[in-house]
């Protein structure tokens, strides 16, 4: 681990003059004997950002559970987290009572689970308060306030989570989290689960919690793109370890580790040089529409997918992506509009056969996979469709080796793997019917950015091997434009924009294109110019 | 939600009539003669059309079952052939020790089985966590006949705190209670070790889930995080078993029945099929399948009182 100075010597910006809220010294984690944490050292600043970065397994929300005192059982550490003069790693949990909630609140990643269904917004607002003796009506009155201040004035308190949108239940939980004005919040990763437009509301709400009430935030995420644009001071984690740390431009300019390098290049993916395209249509959608009720979610969507061609489709949730991909693979019956698929009707009325050239590889790699099959049963499942073949074990085989695994890897079980690599089983799977077309839905969302990168490049090589074409599904506007040569931008369940990949990035002609790109979070170019970043490891 | 309600409803009485169709069947369309079967082999003649005649087995088989259901809705089950008794009468008698009964168990078991559960869930893989599950496995695994003779042994003949049997009826309403404590203690223990097994794993579930985690860093303490956020989202398997036990207890107490010789609706049904007095046995099925269909409506409506969530649809 290389020893950098937490607080940034390089020259405090304006805000890091103060004395820290909170000083961590050589904090080491270890649960069950496993060394989880290695000596951090972190200074968290009052009223400013402070960014932990790395991937998943690095350590980051572990630290953040630390300063919340709310490490698993069997967890042992070492060192000290000063906050007001007293350690938390030593607290009792009754001194730790009357501080979580109060001085420190957390809010976390998946705003759809962290809210319990069963209580109403408000009085999960209100529950903090009355925890330290707000009378009902009081509680109640500032709960009110909190959520008119998180930006929800037009919300009761009286609605269930489940009645509110993803972005929605995030701010029920930063209203919850700021209701006793904390002085520290801990946000891990508030916004991976979000659209990019709701991210961009929800860090600007952060910002301006900080900026206003003077509150310290310990923002911790994998993007580097929402560090460049909220965070004072950056902290970049590696197993455990805090590798680098320094002002945020700083360290965006000035670099020295080299693990920091590979996260700054797998986090841009080169642009994806369109190739020309083949002219042969092998998907086609003409004028969709598929209705739930009074609700149209795919309204009258016509385009191509061309032979060899990654089409990107882009949009937030609930544009209808979902709903028009279930439709492509006939999962889900139109009430209107055509699909052609190599020249015969599509859709539902494929045959099995047809079925079995156009796979799909879904987001999840954890909950794709049935955990009591081996990867030999999971990789030749897709053959009912075609009936399995004599040398049905060779197919397998070839297809792990074609995805970057080995033959041995048959007889495993799926949590034998980590993210990526049961993502490469799950293209493997999509593979073994020699499929034309495969729907990648989301297939890289859920992975930390060096293996994404490693499965684009994947990807890209066995579209150029294979021929195949890509309908590729993503909220990410990054992951697409480094992956796809045409663009189809959905909102509402219309295609409000179509057209090839760099003239919708660089001129977009739709409004809707335009905010999506600028609620995009990125690095100011000006801060990577300086710098030849080495590519990422592939 | 008031829609939702009206279709429960309707489908609720939908299988009300289909299990009346089913039993009224099952009874009376079966091969032979329900006349000749109840009187035995030895039946005279005249003494069988008799008994048709009584029964009110003549006229169509439709007929017959608008007959029997027009009879039940005004209260009128029919003639116990072997008391010689409205069915009605015997039943209310009955009711009045089963229902109690079913329910002193129920209670009993969830006052048991709540903390154990919660308990056992809050130290889980502990030392209080095993014992109490050491415990439930036992409760299940010991027949209720054998520790309901125990219960005898111990407190009627060796303490002779209660009497081994029978029970005064309700002018005593103490006496009632104290009749009923051992049959519903032997009833209660098998249940309550089931319930406290579910009640455990489920709150377990609930303590999985993010919700639980936003609580204490709010700073809920571990055991206001169980009571506040984990129970009522672990209601709806714990709801659900005790809807089934309740079921069950009403009429499944045949052996605690005789054990404690306790004039049960259990013990009617038994008499019943024993006596062959087939209109006993069918206006107390039907009637038990009423009961059920009535608490799957109220385990149905506790439901939607515990998520919200399952109001809208």
């Amino acid at each position: 681990m290389s020893q950098t100075d937490p607080i940034g010597n390089d020259g405090p910006p304006r805000q890091l003059a103060a004395p820290p809220l909170i000083t961590v010294r050589k904090l080491s984690l270890a649960i069950h004997g496993a060394p989880i944490l290695n000596e951090i050292d972190l200074a968290i600043q009052p009223g400013a950002v402070t960014a932990l970065v790395g991937e998943s397994g690095s350590g980051k929300s572990m630290t953040a559970l630390a300063l919340m005192g709310l490490l698993p059982g069997g967890s042992t550490t070492t060192g000290q987290a000063l906050f007001d003069g007293s350690d938390l790693l030593t607290l009792s949990e009754r001194a730790w009572l009357g501080l979580r909630g109060d001085d420190i609140a957390m809010i976390f990643q998946e705003p759809m689970t962290a809210l319990n269904p069963v209580h109403t917004i408000g009085a999960q607002v209100a529950e903090p308060l009355r925890l330290c003796g707000i009378r009902r009506a009081e509680a109640a009155r500032i709960a009110r306030d909190r959520l008119d201040r998180v930006g929800l004035s037009h919300v009761p308190l009286d609605r269930y989570p489940h009645e509110l949108s993803g972005g929605q239940r995030q701010r029920v939980c930063i209203a919850m989290a700021i209701a006793r004005r904390p002085r520290l919040l801990i946000a891990d990763e508030p916004t991976t689960a979000l659209d990019v437009t709701t991210q961009a509301e929800i860090l600007s709400l952060l910002r301006s919690l900080v900026d206003d009430e003077g509150m310290a935030l310990l923002l911790i995420t994998h993007d580097l793109g929402v560090v460049a644009g909220m965070a004072d001071h950056v902290a970049v984690m590696e197993r455990g370890c805090i590798v680098e740390s320094d002002r945020t431009e700083a360290l965006f300019r000035g670099h020295r580790h080299p693990y920091t390098a590979a996260l700054l290049a797998a986090s841009r993916p080169p642009p994806h040089t369109p190739r020309p395209p083949d002219g042969t249509a092998i998907l086609e959608a003409r004028d969709l529409r598929r209705t739930y009720g009074a609700v149209t979610a795919v309204d009258g969507v016509s385009f191509t997918l061309h032979r060899g061609e990654s089409l990107g489709l882009v949009g937030e949730s609930g544009c209808g992506k979902s709903t028009l991909t279930r439709a492509l693979l006939g999962l889900e019956p139109l009430q209107g509009g055509s699909v052609t698929f190599d020249g015969t009707p599509g859709g539902q009325s494929m045959t099995r056969r047809q079925r079995a050239r156009i796979s799909v590889v879904f987001q999840d790699p954890y909950g794709s996979f049935n955990p009591r099959w081996t990867v030999r049963r999971i990789v030749q499942e897709p053959f009912h469709l075609t009936g399995k073949p004599r040398d049905a074990d060779a197919q397998a085989a070839r297809a792990l080796t074609e995805v970057g695994l080995t033959t041995a890897d048959l007889e495993k079980y799926p949590h034998e793997f980590s993210g990526g690599q049961r993502q490469r089983i799950a293209i493997a799977r999509a593979l073994i019917t020699k499929p034309q077309v495969l729907v990648l839905d989301e297939a890289v969302s859920a992975l930390d950015v060096r293996v994404r990168a490693q499965v684009l490049a994947l990807l890209s090589e066995l579209q150029d091997r294979l021929g195949l074409s890509y309908l590729f599904i993503s909220h990410d506007l990054t992951v697409v434009r480094a992956i796809c040569d045409r663009v189809l931008v959905m909102q509402g369940g219309r295609i409000v924009e179509q057209g090839a990949i760099d003239k919708v990035f660089e001129a977009p002609a739709a409004a809707y294109t335009r905010r999506l790109i600028d609620a995009a979070p990125r690095i100011p170019a000006e801060w990577l110019a300086a710098r030849n970043t080495p590519a990422a490891t592939g | 939600m008031v829609r939702s309600l009206l279709s429960r409803i309707l489908s609720l009485s939908v299988s009300l009539v289909v299990a009346s169709m089913v039993i009224f069947l099952m009874l009376q369309a079966v091969p032979g003669d329900p006349a000749a079967f109840m009187l035995g082999l030895n039946a005279q003649p005249d003494t069988i059309a008799a008994l048709r005649a009584d029964l009110g087995l003549e006229g169509s088989l439709g007929q017959r079952y608008l007959t029997w259901v027009k009879g039940m809705l005004a209260g009128d089950f029919g003639q116990s052939y072997t008391y010689r008794v409205p069915v009605a009468d015997l039943v209310v008698d009955r009711i009045g020790v089963s229902a109690p009964l079913a329910v002193y168990a129920l209670i009993l078991s969830v006052v048991l089985a709540v903390p154990i559960g919660l308990i056992a869930a809050s130290r889980r893989g502990g030392a209080a966590d095993w014992g109490m599950m050491g415990a439930t496995q036992l409760g299940i695994a010991i027949p209720n006949f054998w520790f309901a003779m125990l219960l005898v042994l111990v407190f009627a003949v060796k303490l002779r705190w209660v009497s081994a049997g029978g029970f005064p009826g309700w002018s005593d309403p103490l006496a009632a209670i104290k009749a009923l404590t051992l049959p519903a203690i032997a009833l209660a223990l098998p249940q309550a070790s089931i319930l406290a097994r579910v009640l455990r794993s489920a709150v377990l579930d609930t303590l999985d889930q993010d919700y639980i985690r936003t609580a204490r860093a709010k700073g809920l303490s571990q055991r206001a995080t169980v009571v506040r956020h984990a129970l009522r989202n672990a209601a709806i398997p714990v709801l659900t078993i005790l809807g089934l036990q309740f079921s069950f207890l009403l009429a499944g107490a045949i052996i605690i029945e005789n054990v404690f010789f306790l004039p049960g609706l259990g013990r009617l049904i038994f008499q019943g099929i024993t006596q062959r007095d087939l209109i006993v046995v069918q206006s107390v099925t039907m009637l038990l399948v009423f009961a059920v269909i009535c608490v799957t409506f109220l385990v149905e409506l506790t439901y939607l009182l515990a998520d919200p969530r399952l109001r809208r649809r």
